[in-house]
């Protein structure tokens, strides 16, 4: 039997008519780091959210921890369960103060009591350094906080694995260190990650495996080294150049 | 308006000293036209007809009450029906199923283009078309029926545009933390959705109460009389609408506050846009 934690073959995805993922095959190992690069419109996004079936691939297989997200007959809320989401928005519950959004899930998904809920989630804030911001609302919080908020949330599920999408694009420059070092600490503690990120350095440092996508391909995979220090193929050294003059 | 001497007057001025001229000739013709009110009219006789003071202690203690508080029954039924109601539409309007879409377009466009009056003969009637038929909690039940279907009818819409309104990356989040689309809906979306209604909901209750003056189509005892009802009752008795404005500012006693209320809470949350 596979090992691997997640396992996508053959996924395609078109949006009217542009093929936006072209037949791509990824596995992922427990405990391994994957950072996803590439242009805008490469296709990221969507690969990322086939993996949690928020776009349902057109053709082709998703499996997550042994279950087939493709299956119709798949219980999709019981296997997002184990996976947790961070998006570049943060996307809190505005009408809910920080820590009912980290215990939300936990009551109503999980059946937790309150109080259970409430302990839970406290120690998630704890662990991301906001254990007093538990009673603000999230418009009370600089975009930084939100997130770590957003990675608590998604945490306290005690998903078997993480999506992050663009964590940090949204962000002031001054605010992107206290968020990487979160999803840092989340790697080093051996957590299944799959980061959708432009953070040459944090992908350089913290990554397994660095993934090139370009028009909905996977055009180049490997360790950081080889990905983002001696890229083989063309279209990666000019992607990589551009990152690195901008930033 | 023409200015005799315009031109002259133009270039002479500053656009400051016009402006300030143009409000002084504003202020004139208010002061003439009150001048020529207060001098024609017969302020006795409007005095007694309308305002009354012995009719308006007799009326505040024959019953003014118990017919705002039965105004306000009949409203807030007809609200928490239509509020229900509406709510359900709502969804259907937004249903995968197109049937439900239809439904709910088929009954929004039927109730909101016919008068209340209408809806209101129609249920009244109900008794005597279906012979044996009684509606429960009698007169309430007809009167928050009727309310409730025409005011369902202008609150889905209001419903379904605070749905949409609420940000996608809410209900996604929701789901990618394994949220069934019901829990979603209840715990994140209408959550959402009615603070974004407040305002415009209330608007529609307010509609709701003065709605409730047509009670009177239904038959009413004496004890079951709303504000208008009663008001007016009182003024046939009395050959005196005293009573009339009386029931009047009832109303104003609930709707002012409302009214004022919702104002303030649009005025925050336009500020709160702007920020
Ligand atoms: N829901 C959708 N409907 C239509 N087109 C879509 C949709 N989502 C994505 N697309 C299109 O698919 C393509 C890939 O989008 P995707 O968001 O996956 O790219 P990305 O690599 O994440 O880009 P970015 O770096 O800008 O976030 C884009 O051309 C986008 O316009
Ligand atoms: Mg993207």
């Amino acid at each position: 039997m596979n090992t691997a934690l997640v396992e996508l073959a053959a996924v395609s995805k078109t949006f009217s008519g542009q093929r936006v993922l072209d037949d791509i095959d990824l596995e992922v190992e427990r405990g391994e780091v994957v950072c996803v690069i590439g242009p805008s419109g490469s296709g990221k996004s969507t690969l990322l959210r086939c993996v949690n079936r928020l776009e349902t691939p057109d053709s082709g297989r998703v499996v997550v921890a042994g279950v087939d997200l493709t299956d119709p007959d798949c219980d999709i809320d019981a296997a997002r369960r184990q996976i947790g989401m961070v998006f570049q928005q943060f996307n809190l519950f505005a009408h809910r103060n920080v820590l009912d959004n980290c215990a939300l899930a936990l009551r109503t998904v999980l059946g937790l009591k309150r109080t259970e809920a409430e302990r839970k989630a406290r120690d998630q804030l704890e662990w991301v350094g906001l254990a007093d911001r538990a009673n603000a609302y999230p418009s009370e919080l600089s975009g930084g906080q939100q997130q770590r908020v957003a990675i608590a949330r998604a945490l306290a599920m005690d998903p078997a694995l993480m999506l992050f999408d663009e964590p940090t694009s949204a962000l002031d420059p001054e605010l992107v260190g206290d968020v990487l070092t979160v999803m840092r600490r989340l790697a080093d503690a051996g957590t299944t990650m799959i980061v959708v990120t432009h953070e040459m350095g944090f992908a350089r440092e913290v990554a397994d495996r660095v993934v090139f996508m370009d028009a909905g391909r996977i055009v180049e995979q490997g360790t950081p080294a080889q990905v983002l220090g001696h890229p083989r193929v063309e279209r990666t050294r000019d992607f990589l150049q551009r990152v690195s003059v901008s930033g | 308006m023409a200015d005799p001497n315009g031109h002259a007057v133009r270039s002479g001025r500053s656009p400051r000293q016009r402006a300030r001229r143009r409000r002084a000739i504003q202020y004139v013709a208010l002061a003439i036209v009150i001048g020529v009110l207060a001098f024609m009219a017969d302020w006795p006789t409007i005095g007694h007809t309308f305002f009354d003071p012995a009719l308006i202690l007799n009326t505040a203690a024959h019953g003014l009450w118990r017919a705002l508080w039965n105004t306000l029954v009949y409203s807030a039924g007809g609200f928490v029906i239509g509020l229900a109601a509406g709510t359900l539409l709502a969804l259907m309007r937004l249903s995968e199923v197109a049937p439900y879409r239809w439904l709910a377009t088929l009954y929004i466009e039927f109730f909101r283009g016919l008068p209340a009056l209408i809806v209101f003969i129609a249920l009244s009637l109900l008794p005597l078309a279906f012979q044996g038929l009684a509606m429960p909690f009698s007169p309430y039940g007809t009167v928050w029926a009727a309310l409730g279907i025409v005011g369902s009818a202008y609150m889905a819409e209001t419903i379904r545009a605070g749905i949409l309104a609420v940000p996608r990356g809410q209900i996604e989040a929701a789901r990618s933390l394994g949220l069934s689309p019901a829990q979603t809906l209840r715990q994140i979306t209408l959550p959402q959705a009615f603070r974004l209604m407040i305002p415009p909901l209330t608007n529609e209750l307010i509609m709701l109460i003065k709605d409730s003056s047509l009670v009177f189509i239904v038959g009413l005892s004496a004890a079951n009389f709303d504000l208008t009802k009663f008001g007016r009752a009182a003024a046939n008795n009395h050959v005196n609408i005293t009573p009339l404005v009386v029931a009047g500012l009832g109303y104003l006693i609930i709707t002012l506050p409302l009214s004022i209320v919702v104002r303030r809470m649009e005025a925050r949350a336009a500020s709160g846009r702007r920020a």
